[in-house]
């Protein structure tokens, strides 16, 4: 429903019109009718005109006082044959015809009326196209200034259009950034709120009792029962496979065994030769993904260790668990091993 | 009392303004007086060629008299003239050439007049414009009425009728800004003039389900009724249209009803129907939301007459002063003159139906009180008895002798007109509230105002319109805009006349 006010019963019309405007203004910032742009176009016309030393009326006096058209009073003679003997007198006439054979015996008068025929005629045409040039010149002098004419209407409206959609971009702008700021407020203000089995189990520990996990199993059997969870049927093709570990778990209560710094720093050289990227991050279900019950810090945690090289199960001896499962997991499944042990 | 009606073309079969409105006034003045039409063999405005056969026959009980047109007109000798007398500095001999040249020229149904103009009590000419009203008029200028039927172009603003509307009895007009522009290019305030307009037969009880079965429309829409023309405004209501079908979530549709000589575009929300008969068209008026008048050159709107009659609220045009000064008077219709105007406006229409009501309801009062039949015949009536109280005013101006209508010192017609002052006419004294009459020293009676001659229990001007008329120039109407080009005139048109 349009947002205008219609108080009392007896409505006025140019008092809705008036609402209306108002209300379009507001949408539109600066409005402006038809004639306020024709008075801005001629406002600008004007001062182009105007300043030192254009006289400022030179636009009306253009149209006004152009000059009046008036084709040159040329007389123009009609020359045929019968001109040069013609007369109002009928005995004279009478006697140039008689006499006209004797004329032509001293010269020949067919010549000079031919030329002067064709020279009336040269004449008249070079008139008619006179006139013609001249219509078609004042015809494209009107036009020209109608062109004119509209070039500073339509330059006016656009720089109207112009300063209209600035004013847009700058409301936009605004709101933008308004937008911004309060987004940054509201991310500010939300706290982190941990999983229901974070705030369960603070501190990781053996659980035995813990239900199998629905997906593919990452944790050894053999793994050292210190801190790590341990999958109750572990899959065969993954069963070495180092146990991932929690980071704080990590960096809760385990202590490094002599060596174990040694073989993470190969293991560190060896990720250098891996698979490449897109096979590893080509890779599904990591860990995160698959595990619902991981919390948002681990499912974002640095990979620390990104690739755990394969080994077989016979040879590989218990070692300290990655600590991250989730390219452990990737790189047993893809089987790459660039650096051997 | 025995009346002349002179119009250019006369008949059933003829729905031009002008003549329709002669039509309507003398069929319905019959009842009241002895009413003879005076008028020419044409049928076609734009030849004026001899095509009905001179003599006397009976047109809906009117006796009619028609006379033959002398020469068909030369379009290309009119045109030339046209620009002669349109756009440059010309003689008064060039205007009456062109005259001449637009015809209808009947120097049968002139020297009638001359010869019997005794025998009428007053003659009413229709359309300043044509040869018939000019020549007819300073035949019989002690009973002349005119009724002008001028739009704004570029014909009014020729130097020879100005006398013209100095020298008659009285004019009829159309609408209050027909007289001022009127009184301002001829100075003929002490000339009694009313602004009657003209009634409208409109059914009582028109169908609008009727219509809707018939055509397959569904839904609201806004309806069109008219030539579909360039010069009408249609192409600037198609693109306003179509814009408000792309922005707004508005649900109406566009009914096209009349003649295209414009191409309508393809949409589905856009229907046009071609030509219909009186009983469909006002069964389609009735059942639009509302009619849309995107003319910018007005006489008097009949359609919208019309729709308000049927309760119905407009949409016209702003930059049109006669619709803009009717809908203001009327409360009853908005008006835009930008997309963005047109947009609000018919969604204000549209989804505010307490607005859309009371609009209707403001325009059927409007009409009943200023455009039903029997106001307009009183109003006649009244003109002429006040005539026949008062003595005749000057007479009218001589034509100049042959050397002075031979000067090179009237200025282009166009120019004339861009300096007349534009806008509605809506203040006090635009209607001329206040004006004692030449000689009997009573108000004027007005359309759209409270006039104690005209309309029962009334009671004068409300405050709103003196305010409203204190920041306007003392004709009442806005101040002029000279800037504006002059070749808006749209001379292409035939002029004159309530549109239809």
């Amino acid at each position: 429903m349009p947002d205008f006010n219609v108080r009392s019963d007896s409505i006025d019309v140019e008092q809705i019109m008036e609402q209306i405007r108002a209300r379009i203004r507001e949408k539109r910032g600066v409005d402006y009718t038809e004639q306020q742009l024709r008075e801005l176009a001629a406002v600008k016309l004007e001062k182009f005109l105007d300043p030192r030393g254009v006289r400022s009326d030179l636009l009306e006096q253009f149209k006004q006082h152009q000059p009046r058209y008036e084709p040159p009073s040329v007389p123009s003679f009609a020359f045929e044959d019968t001109t040069m003997f013609e007369t109002h007198r009928g005995l004279l006439r009478f006697f140039r015809k008689l006499l006209n054979p004797i004329l032509k015996l001293f010269f020949n008068p067919n010549a000079v009326i031919h030329a002067l025929h064709a020279q009336s005629e040269i004449n008249k045409a070079n008139l008619e196209r006179e006139v013609t040039r001249e219509n078609q010149r004042r015809d494209m002098d009107a036009l020209y200034f109608e062109v004119i004419h509209n070039l500073v209407f339509e330059l006016t409206r656009t720089g109207i259009e112009v300063k209209n959609l600035e004013m847009r971009v700058e409301s936009l702008v605004s709101r933008l950034e308004f937008n911004e700021r309060r987004a940054r407020a509201l991310e500010s203000v939300v706290v982190y709120k941990p999983s229901t089995e974070e705030r369960a189990e603070p501190v990781p520990s053996p659980s035995p009792s813990r239900p199998p996990r629905s997906g593919p199993s990452h944790y050894p059997q053999s793994a050292p029962a210190g801190n790590y969870p341990q999958a109750a049927a572990p899959e065969p093709g993954v069963a070495n496979t180092p146990a991932p570990a929690l980071a704080p778990a990590t960096a809760g209560g385990q202590t490094e065994g002599p060596g174990q710094r040694s073989r993470r720093r190969r293991r560190r050289r060896g990720r250098r030769g891996g698979p490449p990227a897109s096979a590893v991050m080509g890779q599904p279900s990591s860990s995160a993904q698959s595990d619902p019950s991981l919390s948002l810090e681990q499912a974002l945690a640095p990979a620390s260790l990104p690739s755990e090289p394969r080994q077989p199960a016979e040879s590989t001896p218990p070692e300290a668990p990655s600590n991250n499962p989730d390219l452990s997991s990737s790189a047993g499944q893809s089987g790459s091993d660039p650096e051997p042990q | 009392m025995k009346l002349a009606v002179v119009v250019q073309r006369y008949g059933q079969a003829i729905n031009g303004g002008a003549e329709l409105h002669a039509r309507y006034i003398a069929e319905h003045l019959a009842r009241h007086a002895e009413v003879e039409v005076l008028t020419t063999c044409a049928t076609d405005y734009v030849t004026w060629r001899n095509e009905l056969p001179a003599g006397e026959e009976k047109v809906n009980g009117v006796r009619v008299r028609r006379f033959p047109v002398k020469h068909e007109r030369d379009p290309q000798l009119f045109g030339r003239r046209s620009t002669q007398v349109f756009e440059r500095l010309h003689s008064l001999g060039d205007e009456l050439d062109w005259l001449d040249a637009e015809g209808p020229t009947s120097l049968a149904l002139i020297d009638h007049l001359g010869r019997n103009a005794g025998n009428y009590d007053y003659c009413l000419f229709f359309s300043y414009r044509y040869y018939h009203a000019y020549h007819g008029v300073r035949a019989t200028s002690p009973r002349a009425v005119l009724v002008p039927t001028a739009e704004r172009d570029a014909a009014i603003g020729l130097t020879i009728f100005q006398p013209i509307f100095r020298g008659v009895r009285a004019l009829m007009y159309n609408s209050h800004e027909e007289r001022a522009m009127i009184q301002a290019v001829s100075g003929n305030h002490d000339v009694p003039g009313v602004v009657v307009g003209i009634g409208s037969e409109v059914p009582r009880n028109p169908q609008p389900a009727r219509f809707r079965q018939k055509y397959n429309i569904r839904g609201p829409f806004a309806v069109y009724v008219g030539r579909i023309d360039e010069n009408k405004g249609c192409s600037e209501l198609f693109e306003f249209f179509q814009g408000y079908i792309r922005d707004s979530s508005g649900q109406l549709s566009l009914v096209l009803i009349g003649n295209s000589r414009l191409p309508v575009p393809d949409h589905p929300r856009i229907r046009h129907l071609g030509f219909l008969d009186d009983t469909d068209k006002f069964d389609a008026m009735a059942a639009a939301d509302l009619l849309v008048i995107p003319s910018y050159f007005e006489s008097l709107s009949m359609v919208a007459l019309e729709a308000w009659a049927l309760g119905r609220p407009v949409l016209a045009n702003g930059k049109c002063d006669v619709l803009k000064g009717q809908c203001t008077r009327a409360n009853a219709g908005l008006y835009y003159e930008t997309y963005a105007e047109f947009l609000e406006t018919l969604r204000a229409i549209e989804q505010n139906r307490w607005l859309s009501t009371s609009l209707g309801r403001n325009g059927r009062q409007f009409f009943s009180k200023h455009y039903d039949w029997p106001v307009i015949e009183r109003t006649y009536l009244t003109m002429f008895e006040r005539l026949s109280h008062e003595p005749a005013g000057k007479p009218m101006d001589k034509l100049p002798g042959w050397l002075e209508r031979r000067r090179q010192n009237q200025p282009a017609a166009d120019a004339v007109v861009a300096g007349l002052p534009k806008g509605p006419a809506l203040s006090a004294s635009s209607l001329d509230l206040a004006r004692p009459s030449r000689t009997s020293g009573r108000p004027e009676p007005v359309e759209g105002r409270d006039d104690p001659e005209l309309v029962e229990g009334s009671s004068g001007p409300s405050p709103g319109d003196i305010r409203r008329g204190q920041d306007r120039s003392p004709s009442g109407m806005s101040s002029p805009r000279r800037a504006e080009a002059a070749g808006h005139a749209g001379r292409s048109r035939r002029g004159g006349g309530p549109s239809r």
